[in-house]
């Protein structure tokens, strides 16, 4: 629970959370290696210096950990983990279903956890999305198109395999599907991350919201004309926001188009765990305001009610989360760990 | 040698390779042959950049009468021997990464990128002008000889005056001073009711390219494990940031 400096009380989903494992020990080749070293310099070039992880912690953190950065120490009251296989880089996956459930059953109420599928496998797609609802009672994956496999360098959401398994997805209630469309981490000639083929996916499944996680940047145009088309389509925050630190003006350019555009209904907050800790990012994103020209040029404004949809209503719309009762729920389970 | 270096721009950030640090050392040898070694940001920038820069490294110090070969090597890259054999050996990108299934030619690929450092270039230039007071209307109709008239007290607007000045002779735009200095890259005339959202369009094209420049300057600062902090570097935007937007006015 975020606590505004006037006292008033703050519902927070923390929409992209990881608990990875990029250890050395589980890195399977020098991809591995690369791949941890570019989060974690992501972290250490964005993050305020009092907020920085030696390095050996960012490349694997404890449960326990996670917990008090998210729940204790941070202002969050859920947070949906995402999974990544990312296995052509890591033995055990980076951060696998498996190991998310695992982690988040000693938490009881905290997490939202989500699947994963490459639709390359094909048939075995399929089957794991069955495993996922059966097991796992998922509502949501995250799916990474630049991911690697074999010689593919990447997939499409328009691929005939893709479609199959959104058809399979709306047909078990796994209703949110978000995509990664951000940075080129693991680039392709044709850029992996473009985001036009959310634009057809998001029309031919009207039963799925498809939140683009990292807003398409640095496409944020083409994102913003697809949002604009297509009702079922979200941004999600994260990346986005820790600019508010070093560059608030650029942030507060880039959320203006996103309220103009998208509107504050579709923007979700995300902090990228354990990219970055959430409770630095929910001070500065409450005490943010907009800049008066920025205002003025786009007819936009980031009011408290549009903070607190973004903070955690609209997640909890789209996870069927009735905010008034997990409310409840955490304080009696608060209540009953203070006493135990 | 520096200098032709210096002219080689990193195609997303309109950034000279040079400015940027990408350039660790160049050596020479009694042959005439050139070494440039250089790193990029991080091992996963995108390999056609990537190998962008490193032929316009040998294309720009091949350019200098004395010298004999110049082999750019691109070093902690996720395919760093591919493009340096490449480049050496003046293969396209298409047959050096096939991998990578190129779609476009490297052509293409350089025009796309010079539209968006005229763009880029263009819109610190235009509002520059109306930070200085000139109505829309005078700044769609400015020609290329008032525009050179100009005096802009801004370190970065200067900077990025000759910089626009020079995209419009190399692409043609305007050569003649009574050429107009503020048109489309497609070619013709930015109508003044136009500007408005002419200008709207320019910066969706910037904070795209700062994104990836605050990013990239961000990601090689931790890479050459200097110290990340903004008041030890030079300042340039209004925001404090990372100096590399090139924004000459703004609220906050």
């Amino acid at each position: 629970m975020f606590i505004t400096p006037t006292g008033e009380e703050v519902f927070v989903i923390d929409g992209h959370t990881h608990f990875w494992d990029g250890s050395p020990a589980n890195q399977l080749n020098v991809h591995g290696k690369q791949f941890i070293d570019c989060f974690y310099a992501y972290h250490t070039s964005l993050s305020p210096k009092d907020k920085l992880w030696p390095k050996d912690q960012f490349e694997k953190y404890s449960a326990e950990q996670m917990y008090r950065d998210l729940f204790v120490d941070g202002p969050d009251d859920m947070a949906i983990v995402q999974s990544t296989y990312l296995t052509e880089f890591y033995k055990n996956g980076f951060n696998t279903i498996d190991r998310n459930a695992e982690m988040a059953k000693a938490y009881k109420d905290r997490f939202i956890v989500n699947g994963a599928f490459d639709p390359r496998d094909g048939e075995r797609a399929l089957e794991y999305i069955h495993y996922m609802k059966e097991t796992f009672g998922i509502k949501g994956v995250k799916l990474y198109t630049a991911e690697w496999k074999g010689e593919s360098r990447g997939w499409k959401l328009t691929d005939p395999n893709a479609y199959r398994c959104f058809e399979l997805c709306q047909k078990l209630g796994i209703t949110n599907i978000h995509v990664h469309k951000g940075p080129t981490i693991i680039p392709l000639d044709k850029d992996a991350f473009d985001v036009h083929d959310v634009d057809h996916a998001a029309t031919d499944f009207q039963g799925l919201n498809f939140i683009i996680e990292h807003c398409g940047l640095p496409r944020l145009d083409d994102f913003c004309w697809i949002a604009v088309q297509e009702t079922n389509v979200y941004g999600g925050l994260a990346v986005a926001l820790p600019f508010i630190h070093g560059r608030p003006r650029y942030f507060a350019e880039v959320i203006s188009e996103l309220l103009f555009w998208v509107g504050e209904d579709k923007i979700l907050f995300g902090s990228d765990y354990a990219i970055w800790t959430p409770r630095w990012l929910v001070e500065k994103f409450w005490n943010f305001e907009l800049p008066e020209d920025l205002k003025q040029e786009h007819g936009v404004d980031l009011t408290p009610q549009a903070k607190k949809k973004i903070l955690g209503l609209n997640a909890a719309r789209l996870y069927g989360v009735d905010v008034e009762a997990q409310k409840a729920k955490l304080a009696k389970g608060a209540y009953a760990a203070a006493a135990g | 040698m520096w200098q032709r270096l210096a002219s080689v721009t990193d195609p997303e950030l309109d950034e000279s390779v040079t400015d940027l640090g990408f350039v660790e050392h160049v050596t020479v040898d009694d042959d005439g042959d050139v070494d440039i070694v250089f790193r990029l940001p991080t091992y996963w920038c995108s390999a056609n950049f990537a190998f962008l820069m490193a032929d316009d490294m040998r294309r720009a110090v091949s350019s200098l009468p004395w010298v004999r070969k110049a082999r750019p090597q691109l070093r902690d890259h996720m395919v760093a021997e591919q493009i340096n054999l490449g480049v050496r050996e003046g293969r396209s990108f298409a047959d050096s990464l096939k991998e990578f299934a190129p779609g476009g030619s490297l052509d293409e690929l350089r025009d796309k990128f010079r539209r968006k450092a005229f763009e880029r270039r263009q819109e610190v230039m235009i509002l520059a002008l109306r930070g200085l007071g000139y109505e829309d209307p005078a700044i769609c109709r400015m020609n290329l000889g008032s525009f050179d008239e100009v005096e802009f007290t801004s370190a970065e607007v200067a900077r990025q005056k000759p910089r626009y000045r020079d995209l419009l002779i190399e692409t043609g735009l305007a050569c003649l001073p009574e050429d107009r200095a503020f048109v489309a890259y497609e070619g013709g005339p930015i109508k003044r009711h136009e500007l408005v959202s002419y200008l709207q369009r320019l910066r969706g094209v910037r904070i795209n390219m700062e994104f990836n420049s605050s990013l990239c300057r961000g990601l090689l600062a931790v890479r050459n494990r200097e110290p990340v902090d903004g008041k030890a570097e030079p300042t340039r935007s209004p925001c404090g940031g990372c100096g590399s937007c090139a924004v000459p006015s703004g609220g906050q």
